[in-house]
């Protein structure tokens, strides 16, 4: 168990040192001086580029360069955004919570949906309805769920603001908005693994032990069921990031979508090249809790 | 206890129904000991879990007449039917791998029907599961109950199944094929077990397609054949004076007979020196020697987990032995590249346990054959010789019946005409009758083309029946070996006594 933690914990930090290096030689690759790039659509005078070259190093050798600039992304050190004239750190951190809260409500809005859908409607036609739904759900782009919603509850019952993220109420469209399509993959497969557990000789053996179908669902198919679903957190992770940059167009909140459209937008590089070590950070950290989930549902993988 | 008359149970297969049991009519007496024997589809299982209202979901059951404990059941609900599983009857079914959860506790598994059943005080309960699993012979109670299926080995798994399916104390134990994915040693065990529940008073309801397993026990033989009775009778009945054709053919089976004609031995057509194979710090396979001459069959017998399988990998160049040499029709087949083996690939051939899982399930018999044909030459000769007819040729395996796909199977072996087939447990997923037909056919190949044969099986009855040679295998060394009717009169090895002991034979119950 200890074993097969610390492996993970080190292919995590192989992957993050990896995508560090990947953005460090994108910023090497692009079309010019390493200078330009980072200043991007920032305002160019001999002083500022006299910074950079301090900042960067670039006037020392190449491998010192990329060691120099590993060294402080592992200490968190992001560089600074010569375009907004602050570090990237507070770029980021001014602008990760409403994100995190955004990408947590969607989530867990997400999954409780799917498994309330997956284990309630098991029969016949509210079966098919649900499945129907989920279905429509997944394939129809977020950004228009999202209108929908707005239209519906911000503008004709006035039920949730339109915009912005203050207080509980302003969270809780963008949330659906995200967490409609993750519940509609999420309890197909939910529902899916669920059928196939119901099929196996253990559901007879408890069936014939006096137990009620329901129970025979929450107590032995569900586990079973989870390990496909959890083996969807990769996805999910993708899902998450890739839909709040939208969500929070759609919905005019702050957050790291705004902040990542702009610097795309400016060519503020050093922001860029945080926001992909952030994303990699995301990443890494979820599907270390998948695997740790696969350990802690299935007692035959705990087998070193 | 239980009184059936004219069970029909139809399961919906798309806009039709298919027909699984068609009027079956029979009962149960409280004490009595049934076995129903069949092959797999006859019907036998259904028949069975029926009993307890677990026919399937979609089943449709019909009877005229269905009392279970004196309670007439035909209308009960689903709540009805809850009150009498694991309280009334206890379902043991074939494999406690599969049986029991396996992401839970066999404890958690056991106190389960406690629970359910609202058994004995909640915090007295850890202490009953551990006084079940004493009571199935299970040593370490304690220690057992916090385990998962996986972490027990095959047999005390089965009486962790068999200790949940008591703990509500039932008067009727049903056990659907208990032994049949077990060693010989262990299924003796847990038939002794079953005994001993009987002998204790429980009634016993087995299920088998073998009747030598179960005629040890019972005290009367259901013979099902299609959906229907085919036969009914006490056991001694049934062993000695069968009337019907099919029973005749079951009581064959299950009495082995000895096939083959002796083929003189020829040349030496493979040779391993002083195999070893190591695994991390687990030694499987400890100074292994074998030589097979053309013509000859060669028996390979042990338990699961005795290295007879990697024997057969280490001889069919799937896996490098760690020390020692095979040499394949006069060349060295361990030790050299892919590369050098492949010219003589061909003339080593496998038949593996299950042809399903040996076959692209998206490829049909014609080409399946088709590879192992050479060019331009027609699959049809080669069906004839395993008794199949061209009709087969456009089907998908999951189309053929096992003894169909087997028969395929050793078609695709014998196409490039082999000088050696190495049989892995090739007719242990079949009934026994078709396993007679299969061990037939193989004899058979033997004596046309003068093909050796290395026959790997944990069941001492089907390499009695076919192989001239055998070797016993434990623990990764060979213990006993020798012309097969010497070593299964005069067994020096104690293992090898265990091992004949355990076998299964037609016997009577006293």
């Amino acid at each position: 168990m200890i074993r097969a933690v610390t492996r993970r914990v080190v292919t995590g930090v192989a992957v993050l040192w990896a995508a560090a290096t990947a953005a460090y030689l994108a910023l090497l690759a692009a079309p010019g001086d390493i200078v330009d790039s980072i200043i991007g659509d920032g305002a160019d005078t001999p002083q500022i580029r006299a910074e950079i070259i301090s900042e960067w190093n670039l006037d020392r050798p190449a491998v010192v360069q990329y060691l120099d600039y590993l060294w402080r992304a592992a200490q968190g050190d992001l560089g600074r955004s010569y375009l907004l004239h602050r570090p990237v750190h507070d770029v980021i951190g001014g602008q990760i919570l409403p994100t995190l809260k955004l990408a947590a409500a969607a989530a867990v809005f997400g999954v409780l949906l799917a498994l309330i859908l997956a284990v309630t409607t098991r029969h016949r036609w509210v079966r098919r309805a649900s499945s129907t739904a989920e279905l429509f759900l997944v394939s129809t782009p977020p950004f228009l769920i999202g209108i929908v919603l707005l239209s519906v509850f911000s503008f004709r019952f006035g039920i949730f603001p339109v915009s912005g993220d203050r207080g509980g109420a302003a969270l809780v469209l963008p949330a659906i908005t995200l967490g409609l399509p993750i519940a509609g993959v999420l309890a197909q497969v939910l529902r899916d693994g669920l059928d196939r557990a119901l099929d196996e000789p253990f559901a007879v053996t408890a069936r014939a032990r006096g137990l009620r179908e329901r129970a025979v669902l929450i107590r032995h198919a569900l586990r079973h069921a989870l390990m496909p679903a959890v083996t969807m957190l990769g996805w999910l992770s993708g899902v998450l990031l890739g839909g709040v940059v939208i969500i929070e167009q759609v919905f005019g909140r702050p957050g790291l979508g705004q902040v990542t459209l702009q610097a795309v937008g400016n060519g503020d590089m050093p922001v860029v090249l945080a926001v992909v070590v952030l994303a990699a950070v995301v990443f890494v950290v979820i599907s270390t809790l998948a695997d740790l989930a696969y350990l802690l549902i299935d007692p035959r993988l705990r087998r070193s | 206890m239980i009184e059936v008359d004219n069970l029909r149970v139809t399961f919906a297969l798309g806009k039709k129904r298919v027909e699984a049991v068609r009027g079956v009519s029979f009962e149960i007496r409280e004490g009595e000991c049934v076995a129903l024997v069949g092959e797999s589809g006859s019907g036998k299982s259904v028949t069975a879990r029926s009993l307890v209202g677990l026919a399937g979901p979609g089943a449709g059951v019909e009877t005229d007449t269905f009392t279970v404990a004196g309670r007439d059941v035909r209308g009960f609900a689903a709540r009805d039917w809850r009150r009498l599983r694991g309280r009334f009857a206890g379902l043991i079914l074939q494999d406690a791998l599969v049986s029991l959860d396996p992401l839970r506790t066999v404890g958690a598994e056991i106190g389960e029907v406690l629970r359910v059943h609202d058994i004995g005080d909640r915090r007295d309960r850890p202490h009953r599961v551990q006084r079940l699993l004493t009571d199935v012979h299970v040593p370490e109670p304690e220690r057992r109950a916090r385990q998962y299926p996986h972490q027990l080995s095959g047999g005390l798994r089965q009486r962790a199944l068999i200790a949940s399916a008591i703990a509500g104390g039932p008067r009727l134990l049903i056990a659907d094929e208990p032994t049949t994915a077990l060693d010989a040693t262990v299924q003796a065990q847990i038939l002794r077990l079953l005994a001993e529940r009987h002998e204790a008073g429980e009634t016993l309801l087995l299920i088998s397609h073998d009747l030598a397993v179960v005629s040890r026990l019972a005290d009367r033989v259901l013979v099902m054949k299609d959906g229907r009775i085919a036969e009914a009778g006490s056991t001694r009945t049934i062993l000695t004076g069968a009337g019907h054709p099919y029973t005749r053919e079951l009581v064959a089976a299950a009495s082995g007979r000895r096939r083959a004609t002796t083929v003189e031995p020829g040349d030496v057509v493979a040779e391993a020196t002083a195999l070893r194979k190591v695994y991390g710090d687990r030694t499987v396979v400890k100074d292994f020697g074998l030589t097979i001459r053309r013509g000859e069959i060669v028996g390979l017998v042990g338990e699961s987990g005795s290295g007879k399988t990697t024997v057969a990998q280490l001889l069919f160049g799937l896996a490098e032995a760690t020390s020692g040499h095979v040499r394949f029709e006069g060349r060295d087949f361990s030790g050299v590249p892919e590369r050098a083996r492949r010219p003589i690939r061909r003339r080593l051939q496998l038949i593996a346990q299950d042809p399903l899982s040996a076959f692209d399930p998206r490829w049909t018999v014609r080409r399946i054959l088709g590879e192992a044909l050479g060019a331009g030459e027609s699959p049809e000769p080669i069906l004839e010789r395993v008794g199949l007819g061209a009709d087969v040729l456009d089907r998908y395996p999951r189309q053929l019946s096992g003894g169909q796909r087997q028969r395929v199977a050793v078609a695709r072996a014998i196409a490039p005409r082999p000088s050696l087939i190495i049989c892995d447990e090739p007719v242990s997923a079949l009934d026994v009758s078709v396993q007679a037909q299969v061990l037939d056919l193989l004899a058979q190949i033997r004596e046309d083309d003068g093909t050796a044969l290395l026959f790997i099986s944990h069941d001492l009855g089907v390499i009695r029946d076919i192989a001239d040679r055998v070797l016993v295998m434990h623990d990764g060394r060979v213990v006993e070996q020798g012309p097969v009717q010497a070593v299964f009169d005069h067994a020096g090895h104690e293992y090898t006594r265990a091992l004949l002991a355990a076998v299964p034979t037609l016997e009577v119950a006293p």
